[in-house]
């Protein structure tokens, strides 16, 4: 297994290349071998759970080949996990799988559809196994030019206008990431693009210059997260986007914003963590989760909740990190994890009632629990999750992020942890006016959720009990590399 | 080492035979009954001459006809980008509705001889020759433009591009006339031997340069002599506003780059160069560069014809390029080169696609695009996304390294505002490529715009540079290392 991490990467990029010389009207072939090239990466992906070296911080399965050598120019193909990154890669290779099965009853285009998405996981994994800056950027903007396609294609009514204001938002956010690569690269002697040495090199770089390369990188992540004020272009996205999309979209890349900012602005510029944490992240976060909240509970739209809720639980993070505590820099990370499994399994019961209904508005339903028992229970698990009911996974990363921004910003702590009635507010008033009440005759002979659609769900929801219960087999993996890492800003502070 | 024109001749390999196949041309037009044929002849005579350009590279530097032209590393790298243009416009020419229609000798005759005026225009090293080969280069142009006997609009776009090429160069010889008079020679090495010594009246030199520079901006058509451009590739077939927006840009940066570089500038060991004492040329042209992305690319946002939309596009890139220009190192002259390649690439490949698309529909308006991935096979639509995607400067595509060489170059020597101006400028350059991406995609035809076919013949150099974009993207170390190569100029 010495390139398991090319491999994981790589072979949803050979399963794209496969699906385009299928002839177009194969639906069925091109969507098993869809789900074929997800396979491998998943299996991988266990291997490397059980084989991951939890007592390391540093990077394991290292590869490294050069890939651009010109003079004193070099960019290298340099991928590796540590804790930080083992989540994410599971997390990746988990949600690609389930989303292949969330895409079956796509009709259009199915051949681009599944190509399309097959590049969209390659460069996911990609980015979060790359350590070289050039690599990672590659890794980072390939992930783009899918996603325009996936949601400007296959989406809602509002779809080209969804779509493309994805895309500048990204783009903006790329280019000032560029600008501070590019920054970081001749700032160093000799000069590099291996963030190992940037990150071995990160004493030396001037107050200055670690201040203003931290926020313009912090604006690209930012975008990705999104924090607001950078967080328009999600809610557009999500409605209109087609439901896997959403679940990687919500599920994978709004976490390779906060990923960025651990990796890159933590490990590399220290310092400037330390100055700005606490307004641009730590208070950012805070005002994201109240924000968040408040917006969604006035939505009328399911799905729209569910992306708005999805900016509320990203602010946890935010302010987890910014506690510079273990517990806070554990539960954050954690709650990437668990955002990512709660949030996909929200995105993918939305889908099961507008596959059935067509619509997706709150006040437009009511007593499905009467009509859908199950698919009702499984939404009550989702939701529970979602609120952070003792017991389920976001609970654990919840309290961690509380626990440790405690002792660093007891206000802020105070006003995030108020928002917790807020969001029971908005789930449970939701769960009332959809599958309590009065049946509306309307849906009253709507089918029940589908072998299809519980297979989707089902691993997810196990995963939310499990480590709602023991969540020691995921912390334990991140616990020595955000040691390190804490340890890294912890003389700035 | 300074030749006489006899031992000049075996350098001359190359544009000898580019004169022996325009030659054949016209001939060939006066004696084969099958017009179609002609244009073969230039796809012959083009191949043979790119042969020769990498024939005669490896010959030691050299100043030919007593130094009114020379040979070095840099010139021949140009060469080959001005051959490459005239291949593919060639080529685009032999199933181009619009050239098949214009008289072929001449059509196929005068864009050789354009051709020609570029290899002289990147190889002279004396004010009188840079004009000569510029005016001949600005001439053929001017008849290729206007080539379209029956369009309006064709003749139209001659006419401007005639008057504002006279102004542009008449000021520019005005401009020259001031140097010879205050290095007292037309020689660019004499020149930079006469004004390095300093004493020459400042504000006298720096007018002489804006002069010059008129000239020389009109060629790469960067703000404020880009007026002509929308114009003229509008006017134009669409194989001509291809081959101008590539080989004439390329070939006015040749031009720029020898002036500025070798003839006013001195290069340290470091491979930083600085301008001649008194001579603010840098602050000027970054000033230019800055207003000629951003012009190009608002005035982009709200075209609705393809070929002007591209025209406007390219005065951006012209803009992008000039980036590499103010930062007076050999990063930034590696950066503008490699950049050149990859615009070849990306650029000449929108070009095909828009005459396609107008072959089959004989529309160049956004509209003809509207779901032109459903209409027929998707291969147009998506190597037009490529192209387009490459221009915004997206990896994993040749643009992006292009951009990736020229943002290093200005970060490298500090120049931020410069950067920011740059990158902000490729936000809102996306915006309007991912227009035509839109209709592409995801509009759904309106019924009535026609298939799109694509024949053996353009498939195979659609796919072509389609293919190169996304492998300069993705592996680029042999260009770079060739452009580093050429980068070498002849001392003397």
């Amino acid at each position: 297994m010495a390139h398991i991490l090319t491999y994981m990467t790589f072979i949803p990029l050979l399963g794209a290349a496969l699906i385009l010389c299928l002839p177009r009207a194969q639906h069925n072939l091109i969507k098993w071998t869809a789900a074929a090239a997800t396979v491998p990466p998943l299996l991988m992906a266990v291997w490397l759970f059980v084989n991951f070296d939890r007592t390391q911080a540093g990077f394991q399965l290292i590869e490294r080949a050069p890939w651009i050598t010109l003079g004193s120019f070099k960019a290298e193909y340099f991928v590796a996990v540590d804790g930080i990154s083992i989540t994410m890669v599971l997390l990746t290779a988990l949600l690609s799988f389930i989303c292949i099965f969330a895409s079956w009853g796509i009709d259009k285009a199915v051949k681009g559809y599944f190509a399309l998405f097959l590049l969209l996981d390659t460069g996911m994994m990609g980015v979060f196994v790359a350590l070289d800056f050039l690599l990672f950027f590659v890794f980072w903007e390939v992930m783009l030019l899918p996603m325009y396609f996936l949601i400007g294609i296959w989406g809602g009514p509002r779809r080209e206008y969804a779509a493309i204001k994805f895309f500048l938002y990204t783009l903006v956010g790329s280019a000032l990431m560029l600008l501070a690569i590019l920054a970081l690269y001749f700032y160093n002697e000799p000069h590099t693009l291996d963030m190992t040495q940037l990150i071995a090199n990160n004493a030396t770089y001037s107050r200055q210059f670690q201040l203003v390369v931290w926020i313009a990188l912090f604006i690209g992540f930012a975008i990705k997260i999104p924090a607001f004020p950078f967080h328009t272009w999600l809610p557009d996205a999500h409605v209109e986007a087609p439901t896997a999309i959403s679940v990687i979209l919500a599920g994978v890349l709004l976490k390779m914003g906060t990923y960025g900012i651990l990796r890159v602005n933590f490990a590399i510029l220290p310092l400037a963590t330390a100055d700005l944490a606490y307004y641009f992240l730590a208070a950012l976060g805070t005002w994201n989760i109240v924000y968040g909240a408040l917006c969604a509970m006035a939505q009328k739209d399911l799905k729209k909740l569910v992306a708005y809720s999805s900016i509320s639980h990203m602010g946890y993070v935010m302010l987890g990190m910014a506690s510079f505590t273990q517990q806070g820099i554990s539960g954050a990370v954690m709650q990437m994890f668990n955002h990512g499994t709660v949030t996909a399994m929200l995105f993918l019961l939305v889908g099961v009632i507008y596959d059935r209904a067509h619509h997706r508005q709150i006040e437009g339903f009511g007593g499905l629990a009467t009509t859908m028992p199950v698919y009702t229970g499984v939404t009550a698990l989702a939701f529970f999750a979602a609120m952070g009911l003792p017991g389920l996974s976001a609970f654990i990363s919840e309290v961690l992020v509380l626990l440790g921004s405690w002792q660093s910003a007891k206000l802020l702590t105070a006003i995030a942890a108020t928002a917790v009635i807020l969001t029971a507010g908005y789930m449970l008033w939701t769960m009332q006016r959809m599958y309590f009440g009065k049946v509306n005759e309307k849906y009253a002979t709507l089918p029940e959720i589908n072998g299809r659609e519980l297979f989707t769900l089902l691993p997810l929801g196990a995963i939310v009990i499990v480590l709602g219960v023991y969540p020691a087999p995921v912390l334990d993996l991140m616990t020595q590399s955000l040691h390190q890492l804490n340890q890294m800003v912890a003389p700035y502070l | 080492m300074s030749l006489d024109n006899v031992h000049s001749l075996p350098y001359l390999l190359p544009e000898l035979i580019l004169t022996l196949a325009i030659l054949s041309v016209f001939v060939g037009d006066l004696v084969i009954a099958a017009k179609e044929r002609i244009g073969e002849i230039a796809l012959v005579g083009g191949a043979l001459v790119l042969v020769a350009v990498w024939a005669v590279a490896g010959r030691a530097d050299a100043g030919l006809f007593n130094r009114m032209v020379i040979h070095d590393r840099f010139a021949s790298f140009f060469k080959v980008i001005f051959i490459l243009a005239t291949l593919a416009a060639v080529w685009m020419s032999l199933t181009s509705r619009e050239a098949r229609r214009s008289n072929q000798g001449e059509y196929y005759g005068i864009l050789l001889s354009s051709a020609l005026g570029m290899c002289f225009m990147a190889s002279s090293a004396n004010l009188l020759m840079a004009y000569l080969s510029l005016e001949f280069v600005s001439l053929t142009s001017y008849v290729l433009t206007g080539i379209l006997k029956h369009s309006r609009r064709s003749g139209e776009a001659a006419v401007k591009y005639l008057i504002y090429g006279g102004v542009a160069s008449g000021t520019m010889i005005y401009g020259m006339s001031w140097i010879f008079g205050l290095a007292g020679s037309m020689d660019y090495a004499r020149i930079n031997a006469a004004l390095s010594q300093g004493g020459s009246n400042q504000l006298a030199l720096f007018i002489a340069l804006v002069l010059t520079l008129t000239g020389f901006g009109y060629k790469i058509a960067a703000v404020p002599f880009h007026m002509w451009a929308p114009d003229v590739y509008q006017g134009a077939p669409i194989p001509i506003a291809a081959f101008l927006s590539v080989g004439s840009k390329a070939a006015g940066f040749a031009l720029l780059i020898r002036f500025f570089y070798p003839a006013i500038s001195q290069l340290a060991p470091s491979g930083l160069w600085t301008a001649l004492p008194g001579i603010e040329w840098p602050q000027l042209v970054l000033v230019l560069s800055m207003i000629t992305m951003t012009l190009g690319n608002f005035a982009a946002l709200s075209q609705q014809n393809l070929k002007r939309l591209l025209a406007y596009s390219s005065i951006a890139h012209a803009g992008y390029i000039l980036m590499g220009f103010v930062v007076l190192s050999n990063d930034g002259l590696r950066a503008m080169m490699f950049y050149l390649i990859a615009y070849y690439l990306m650029n000449i490949g929108a070009f095909l696609v828009v005459m396609i698309v107008a072959n089959s529909t004989g529309r160049e308006d956004i509209e003809a695009y509207r779901g032109l991935a459903w209409r027929g096979g998707a291969m147009p639509a998506v190597a037009m996304a490529i192209f387009l995607f490459s221009l915004a400067g997206l990896p994993p595509l040749g643009g992006f390294i292009g951009k990736f060489y020229l943002f290093a170059a200005v970060i490298e020597r500090q120049f931020y505002l410069l950067a920011l101006v740059g990158v902000a400028n490729s936000v809102v350059s996306l915006y309007y490529y991912a227009r035509i991406v839109k209709a592409m995609f995801l509009d759904q035809p309106a019924g009535g715009e026609g298939t799109v076919v694509v024949g053996v013949h353009d498939g195979s150099l659609l796919w072509g540079l389609a293919g190169a974009t996304v492998a300069l993207g993705l592996y680029w170390s042999p260009v770079m290392s060739f452009v580093e190569r050429s980068l070498h100029f002849f001392a003397g």
